[in-house]
């Protein structure tokens, strides 16, 4: 699955021994497309971020130059969404982790002398990717609005003050961001945990170690890549997303996150130097937070 | 008996818990797993039920509220017109997608397991890179990169950005296969007096297969359900998740409720007639064996 | 395709000069082997000898750094492995998941076009007795069963050179030693040359005509089996095929066909012819089932030679044999197997004992003496655990 792709490092490597032409053959279609739309986009974000005004004034009309203040002005500006993406990102990656293990423990390791059982299961976590992800989050938006059953219940029961919302909140967010990564996690989760031996864990209680030392000194250790790959599946989409948070589905006005920002300023407000500049930021943050995570749990053979 | 069950009693046999607690934990461990792991899943399927049961619904314009069970949106899916237009965009986008992007990350996949070449780790970055960045950035950046160069967005940019996306996932999808694959196999046809060619289409090909398949559904499923990148590059065109964003504000019409249902019944058919005749196969080979 | 027709015999293989350097280290280095034509030889070594890079190399699966290969008088070092009549029995036997058996014996003649594919393939399953099985898929298959169809796959080709890459490794022991009487006697049946790589030096020795020992890249020595066992030529050999008692002393005295050596105060007699080096410091040895061992210390004659008095250290009881370790004063330890005439074993723990054997059984090694191990009474494992049981041992009758 490409979801461990995030924790080949006990994978056997092969030794590739022949050099040839052929290789070359073989990568240059590929990776000269992957440089074309993906490295030069890049590129193209970074001289946009940089852009000033045209001198014409017209909008959306950009000339090149150096104009640093683009990101000064772009994080005074949404200080708040940035702030917030990775807040919302955090919670729903530790929300998502602690929903997942035990589902991934008993589908790897619980259920295996049953495959069909395990195959069963491993079909319904990955159901929700079979129906428009933007459907299931307008789902979720029915199922919390005010005259669901759900709220009315939780009102009635005095749950829920009368006038309260769950949707437009910033828990209908994280909700949402939860639930739409989950599969994310889970299946990371279940690849590591399938691959546990479980003789490690009857050696350990043979060595005296009671069921909850078990699995915190051996089970989480030796799962620990499918954590860290599900930690990364979930908190990178989650930090970029924008659909959940937007106002059209579980969001509100205070919930708007970096992606709404940039998703308004490239298509609505045209002002694509903001936007360039946001995603710019962005990406240097995730990507010094996935370095910096993945050096620290030791798995660093990346793909 | 569970693992739990497994570890509980071996634990319990080391004699320092009492005799209760023993008990305690036995059934904690048998019972509240598989409990758990049900409402789970349940809960995983919760949407996806809702999105099923509205598209019977008997809507007017928006499709919120329960008015009753009727067909007509089953048998009529076409009668929202955009609906059809955008799901048969997606099936178009994302069968060109999967094609290019399979055939594109598997010689990809090969070259990396099977060959020795120079810049290795910056091309494993490369592959990396888009999986690790947000698709919010990969969408403005192409979109970006199409307006500098003036090129007008359409149902062709979603492709070229389609492509992009999935090249990655077919690496890691096809490299699993091809490390799994012995490298004797292959020498074996050298051995047996078979060119290159023949080896490539004969051995190496039908075994890589599978992967190959799996790589390519999910490079249709990542296409076919992919909003964000698709929003940014796509101009006036409109696919499938595109069209539910546009009337999200508006009510989305029960008809969006029946395609996605159709494709969610039509993947999961798939997906356990797989599982089933993958099961019936071992059984099968364990009875002879 | 190369090689359109069958080998009407197995054909000689010879390696000139042969070296393959990969980055980082060298397999093999400077390797020159001659396997005369219908033999059955076997390159014996441990893991990490290169003797796996040669078997890659003769198939065409490597290519040499240097050197020349030639199998029946034609040079075949730069052609493909498809072009040279060579076939492999793998060690995983890589059998192809995707074909059944027949597919698979068929594989080779299909490729290169020869009229009755399947026929001559079922013909090459009845040889391994599997017929029956032709229309199942590997996965179906025991390992012994999957192994013996690698074997009609490559033989039913005819190759001049059928290489084996310890093909039968994956076995339990059982089916191993049935497996090499029928690979004997399907050899002598075909009359093919074969080239079989192995660590395991018991299978080498009941298998092969000729057994070559390899060790870091290089050959150690080669030839008939009782030969490389009765006169191994360095310390490798003599204790990588079976075991041996191996001495290190000056040469005191020499005569016309034997020379003396000087070992811890006692002469050691070797005859000449059975010793490669005769002056100075040498290396000697002895098989430890040719040493008798004596309660009584023997009388020295010039047919024998005698170490000791020493004290067995452990005994070791495996039915037919017992083994003893016994140290002698200034020499370490020796190891004897000496059979079980009598109830139990002849000698207690802690008995003193002499060993003596015959001149005509010793050797003497080639090796310069500083390379032969020279056991001293501290290095030795077994000395090292009897000596802290019997500490042990003592602490607890003190208490």
């Amino acid at each position: 699955m490409a979801f461990s792709a995030f924790a080949t490092g006990t994978a056997r490597e092969q030794v590739p021994r022949r050099k040839s032409r052929v290789a070359l053959l073989l990568l240059l279609p590929g990776i000269l497309y992957l440089v074309l739309f993906f490295l030069v986009p890049l590129v193209s974000l970074v001289i946009t971020s940089l852009q000033a005004p045209s001198a014409f004034g017209d909008v959306g009309s950009y000339q090149t130059a150096f104009n640093w203040n683009n990101y000064v002005v772009s994080i005074t500006q949404y200080g708040d969404q940035i702030v917030r993406s990775f807040f919302y990102a955090v919670l729903a990656t530790v929300f998502a982790l602690l929903f997942s293990y035990p589902l991934a423990y008993f589908i790897g390791v619980t259920a295996r002398p049953w495959p069909l059982l395990q195959n069963l299961m491993l079909v319904l976590v990955i159901a929700p990717f079979f129906i428009s992800f933007l459907l299931r989050t307008l789902a979720w938006k029915s199922l919390l609005s005010d005259e669901s059953g759900f709220v009315t219940g939780l009102k009635a029961l005095s749950l829920l003050a009368p006038d309260a919302h769950i949707t437009g909140t910033p828990v209908a967010v994280v909700f949402g961001l939860t639930y739409n990564f989950i599969p994310f996690m889970t299946l990371p989760l279940y690849a590591a945990l399938e691959r546990l031996d479980t003789q490690y864990l009857e050696a350990g209680s043979d060595l005296y170690a009671r069921p909850s030392t078990v699995f915190r000194k051996v089970t989480i250790p030796l799962s620990m890549p499918g954590i860290v790959s599900g930690v990364l599946l979930t908190f990178i989409p989650a930090a970029g997303d924008y659909v959940n948070a937007s106002r059209e589905f579980l969001g509100g006005t205070g919930t708007a996150m970096m992606g709404n920002v940039i998703e308004s300023n490239f298509l609505i407000l045209l002002n694509y130097p903001a936007a360039a500049s946001l995603s710019i930021i962005l990406m240097v943050v995730i990507l010094a937070i996935v370095t910096a995570y993945v050096r620290r749990s030791g798995t660093e053979d990346l793909l | 008996m569970t693992v739990q069950e497994g570890l509980v009693i071996a634990s319990a046999a080391d004699a320092p818990h009492p005799p209760r607690a023993r008990r305690a934990q036995f059934s904690l461990g048998s019972w509240l797993l598989p409990v758990y792991t049900a409402l789970a899943l349940i809960f995983l399927l919760i949407p996806i039920a809702y999105t099923f049961v509205f598209s019977f619904n008997n809507s007017l314009k928006s499709n919120i509220s329960w008015r009753g069970f009727t067909l007509d949106n089953w048998t009529n899916v076409c009668n929202a017109q955009d609906v059809c237009a955008a799901f048969g965009n997606s099936i178009l986008i994302g069968v060109v997608a999967t094609v290019v992007a399979t055939a594109l990350g598997t010689a990809i996949a090969i070259a990396l397991v099977r060959y020795r070449f120079r810049f290795r780790s910056a091309i494993s970055l490369l592959l990396f890179l888009p999986m690790a960045t947000p698709e919010v950035v990969l969408g403005a950046g192409l979109a970006s990169e199409f307006l500098g160069a003036g090129v007008q967005k359409g149902i062709g940019t979603i492709i070229v950005a389609h492509i992009m996306f999935c090249i990655s996932f077919v690496v890691v999808t096809v490299k699993a296969r091809v490390s799994s694959l012995d490298p004797a196999l292959e020498e074996a046809g050298r051995d047996l007096y078979g060119s290159p060619a023949q080896v490539f289409w004969r051995i190496t090909f039908p075994l890589l297969l599978p992967g190959i398949i799996a790589a390519a559904l999910l490079s249709f499923a990542l296409s076919f359900d992919d909003f964000i990148i698709t929003s940014f590059n796509s101009g006036s065109a409109t696919t499938f998740p595109k069209f539910v964003y546009i009337s999200a504000a508006r009510g989305i019409p029960a008809e969006a409720n029946v395609i996605a249902s159709a494709v969610f019944l039509l993947a999961i058919v798939l997906v356990i007639g797989q599982q089933v005749t993958a099961a019936s196969r071992r059984k099968r080979l364990t009875r002879v064996g | 395709m190369a090689t359109a027709a069958f080998a009407e015999a197995g054909a000689d293989l010879e390696l000139v000069g042969v070296h393959k350097r990969f980055p980082g280290f060298t397999a093999i280095e400077d390797l020159s082997l001659t396997i005369p034509a219908g033999s059955f030889f076997a390159l014996l070594g441990p893991s990490g000898c290169g003797k796996t890079t040669t078997l890659r190399l003769v198939a065409g699966l490597e290519e040499a750094t240097a050197g020349r290969i030639l199998i029946g008088g034609k040079d075949v070092t730069d052609t493909k492995p498809f072009q040279r009549p060579v076939n492999t029995v793998f060690q995983s036997y890589a059998l192809f998941p995707h074909m059944s058996i027949i597919e698979n014996v068929a594989f080779g003649l299909r490729r290169r076009r020869i009229a009755d594919a399947t026929a001559k393939a079922h013909e090459a399953l009845s040889l391994v007795e599997l017929d029956h099985l032709a229309t199942r898929r590997p996965s179906q298959l025991s390992g012994g069963q999957q192994q013996r169809v690698a074997l009609a796959r490559a033989i039913v080709n005819r190759p001049a050179l059928l290489l084996l890459d310890e093909p039968l490794g994956a076995l339990d022991l059982k089916l191993r030693r049935q497996m090499q009487l029928e690979l004997k006697s399907i050899q002598e049946e075909v009359g093919l040359t074969f080239l079989h790589v192995t660590h395991d030096q018991e299978e080498a020795m009941t298998m092969a005509d000729t057994v070559a020992v390899m060790n870091k890249g290089q050959i150690e020595q080669l030839g008939a089996p009782e030969v490389l066992y009765e006169l191994p030529r360095t310390a490798f050999v003599a204790n990588f095929l079976g075991q041996s008692n191996l001495f290190t002393g000056p040469v005191a005295d020499t005569t016309a066909d034997s020379i003396s050596v000087n070992i811890a105060g006692s002469k050691i007699v070797v005859p000449r012819a059975r010793a490669k080096r005769h002056s100075g410091q040498v290396t000697i040895g002895v098989r430890p089932e040719k040493l008798s061992l004596h309660l009584t210390a023997p009388e020295k004659t010039a047919e024998t030679n005698v170490l000791g008095p020493g004290r067995v250290i452990d005994v070791s009881f495996s039915g037919v044999s017992s083994q003893y370790i016994v140290a002698v004063p200034g020499l370490g330890s020796i190891i004897v197997f000496a059979q079980n005439m009598g109830a139990g074993p002849m000698a207690p723990e802690g008995a003193e004992t002499w060993v003596s054997w015959k001149v005509e059984h010793g050797f003497g090694l080639e090796d310069e003496a500083s390379a032969a191990p020279r056991f001293t009474a501290d290095d030795d494992t077994a000395t090292i655990a009897v000596q802290k049981k019997r500490a042990l041992m003592s602490e607890l009758e003190e208490a």
